[in-house]
């Protein structure tokens, strides 16, 4: 069961390292057009030339025939690990120009094939994952810090200000939260610069999503202040702080890590939504929701297969976290018993 | 009858919320729909705040607030900016069609999902079990737009099914009979995305509360008497099961009323979703507090639904044996 956390943890990290450092990982610049490749689809890698096997991978370039495109096999190009190419800021800070792999100029290796205007998919999906993941890593959190904190009051207080927050909880369930969360993002300017629309994106996420948490906390301390050590604390005088500090918060706090690991996957795909409504982060800026909207058109889903690729990196991102919120969730259980 | 009247009036209490919730919204969100009429320059700052004086934008939002209860009261909804109509119509024009196919999704949910979580539970820990335990989780794992596409993907490439809209293009010389297979046939691709993602939700429920009571002391005694298998599962365990399940009914219409949302617009379902979409993107204010109001009610109206039949099923709470939270 260890291993399997540990195994999960540790794939997220990768993830989520990539991501951070997507100016290293990704070969191409996101935004980056390339006319004369519109819908490339994806490189193919080659082991095996008319000399025979090779160790190192080879790409040819894409050429245009008039039934699609086809390998231009005159010239091929070896890929390389660690190589130089165009420069980005790594982490937002300072200039790098060395890529995790890459070919060399003029091939291309298109990994995921690129999109209608010929910008690499691969390395959209991994511009676009840092913001659609760092929104969902964003929301949760302040939907947790939100509902935890009244979840905490109402549950430790009790009475009228009990009733108050419960009320509001059950008024912000009350609606469908797509609904609601189209009708918040009606209410807020539509055109806005990218970071803007970024943080009121998040915001609203986290807004809406405070409900739930604040229930399963309040039940929570409900449960926690109700047993005997703690009623014992207080009958020796243990005051408020202390007895939240010491009996309440940590046992809140196991049961936050694994609400978290439930709800980033959920906002994830929340901005995504959102963004694959058009009503998230704008182009030129890639993010997985922004990337799968072109696929609301018919003849694109089916003729570009691969540019199902956000979907599929939301997949798994979603799946490890559910995976990771299932194996931390039965670590609880396990140790309450 | 205590006990609905009860929840009627907490279910007006909530809507009354809401939709002060919706103004409160209003009133905070920076900007309106005349903002782009003010960068144009052939519009005159008159004309811009006449129209406003028309729509009644102009008020402060108590006096808003009291006038669109009052006008909600005749029905009226107010009227929508971008469309021109009024909001109360045109709503439910598409209101139907999300209702049709939400309640459609619903009962096939619930035929689908309420025999597979009980017989899943009844063979706990065998094989059956683990694949319906895993791959339940697997697709509640899987976000429902991944979902959403992947499905329309494989039905427009093989051509399996019709997609977009609601009805072929030339269904107008079709007769009656023709006409609603065909509008089942459209409908059939968005309930199976709806149907997949929420069903995989309940037969988790269902199976967790007939295991519970399954463990139940009396459940024991029953087969030591010797109860027929059969006898004991369907006369003792499912009513007792169906408490929590039905309970599970008004959650159950939550989340597929935000997924019909997504499936109507990746679908192009002529439902509520992609006219609030179109809403928010116009920022036709009436429009979209009206759609707001209308989920709102579904949901509550699904919740009532459910406590009324919670008092058909379950004596302790038409005794008020039991507390009716």
């Amino acid at each position: 069961m260890r291993i399997r956390t540990a195994a999960l943890i540790g794939l997220l990290l990768v993830l989520h390292l990539g991501l951070l450092l997507a100016g290293f990982v990704a070969p191409y610049s996101p935004i980056a057009q390339n006319r004369q490749l519109s819908y490339a689809p994806p490189t193919k890698l080659h082991f095996r030339d008319y000399t025979g096997w090779h160790l190192r991978p080879f790409v040819y370039e894409w050429m245009i025939a008039p039934d699609g495109y086809v390998e231009d096999q005159s010239r091929a190009y070896p890929v390389s690990l660690f190589v130089k190419g165009h420069s980005y800021k790594m982490l937002g800070l300072f200039d790098a120009s060395l890529h995790l792999f890459g070919t060399t100029e003029p091939g291309k290796i298109l990994l995921f094939g690129t999109d209608g205007f010929g910008r690499d998919e691969f390395s959209r999906v991994v511009y676009g994952g840092q913001i659609s993941v760092a929104a969902g890593i964003v929301a949760t959190l302040i939907a947790l810090i939100l509902g935890s904190t009244l979840g905490m009051i109402a549950g430790y207080y009790g009475r009228w200000l009990d009733e108050a927050v419960m009320g509001a909880t059950e008024l912000f369930l009350s609606l469908p939260w797509l609904y609601f969360l189209l009708g918040v993002r009606a209410f807020l300017p539509l055109h806005l610069s990218p970071l803007r629309t970024f943080f009121l994106l998040t915001c609203v996420v986290g807004l809406i999503g405070w409900a739930k948490p604040a229930r399963l906390i309040r039940g929570l301390v409900l449960s926690i202040r109700s047993r005997n050590y703690v009623l014992a604390a207080t009958g020796f005088g243990a005051s408020n702080l202390y007895v939240v500090r010491r009996h309440i918060a940590p046992e809140v706090m196991g049961n936050l890590l694994t609400q978290a690991a439930l709800l980033i996957p959920q906002y994830i795909a929340a901005e995504v939504t959102l963004s694959f409504f058009g009503l998230g982060v704008s182009e030129p800026l890639p993010s997985w929701g922004n990337m799968l909207s072109n696929l609301q058109q018919y003849s694109v889903l089916t003729s570009y297969r691969w540019l199902m690729a956000p979907a599929g990196a939301l997949l798994i991102t979603s799946v490890t976290y559910y995976l990771l919120a299932d194996a931390l969730h039965s670590r609880l259980k396990s140790r309450s018993t | 009858m205590r006990y609905l009247g009860f929840r009627f009036i907490r279910s007006i209490l909530l809507l009354l919320g809401v939709s002060l919730l919706c103004f409160l919204f209003t009133e905070i969100a920076p900007g309106s729909f005349f903002d782009e009429m003010r960068l144009n320059p052939q519009i005159s700052p008159e004309t811009i705040s006449a129209m406003e004086a028309r729509y009644g934008l102009d008020q402060p939002w108590p006096d808003r607030y009291w006038r669109w209860l009052r006008s909600i009261a005749r029905a009226d909804l107010g009227y929508s900016i971008s469309y021109n109509v009024p909001v109360a119509p045109l709503l439910w024009s598409r209101a139907k069609n999300t209702l049709l196919l939400t309640i459609s999704a619903m009962v096939l949910t619930w035929i689908v999902s309420v025999p597979v979580g009980f017989w899943a539970a009844v063979h706990r820990g065998r094989f059956a079990d683990h694949m319906v335990t895993v791959v339940s989780a697997l697709v509640v794992a899987i976000p429902e737009v991944v979902i959403a596409l992947s499905f329309l993907a494989i039905a427009v490439r093989w051509r399996i099914l019709p997609v977009g809209g609601m009805a072929s293009v030339d269904s107008d010389g079709l007769s009656f009979l023709a006409k609603q297979s065909d509008i089942g046939l459209h409908m059939l691709l968005p309930t199976l995305i709806l149907v997949t993602v929420e069903s995989a939700i309940i037969v988790r429920h269902v199976r967790a509360s007939v295991l519970e009571v399954l463990e139940a002391p009396y459940v024991h005694a029953a087969r030591a008497l010797g109860i027929s298998q059969v006898r004991l599962l369907l006369r003792h365990v499912l009513p007792v099961a169906a408490n929590p399940a039905i309970t599970l009914l008004g959650l159950s219409l939550a989340g597929l009323l935000s997924g019909s949302l997504l499936v109507e617009v990746v679908c192009g379902w002529p439902g509520l979703g992609p006219l609030i979409l179109e809403a928010t993107l116009a920022r036709d204010l009436y429009l979209v507090i009206g759609g707001l109001m209308l989920s709102a009610l579904f949901m509550v109206g699904g919740g009532l639904f459910a406590d009324a039949l919670l008092l058909l099923f379950d004596p302790r709470i038409r005794t008020g044996g039991v507390d009716a939270h």
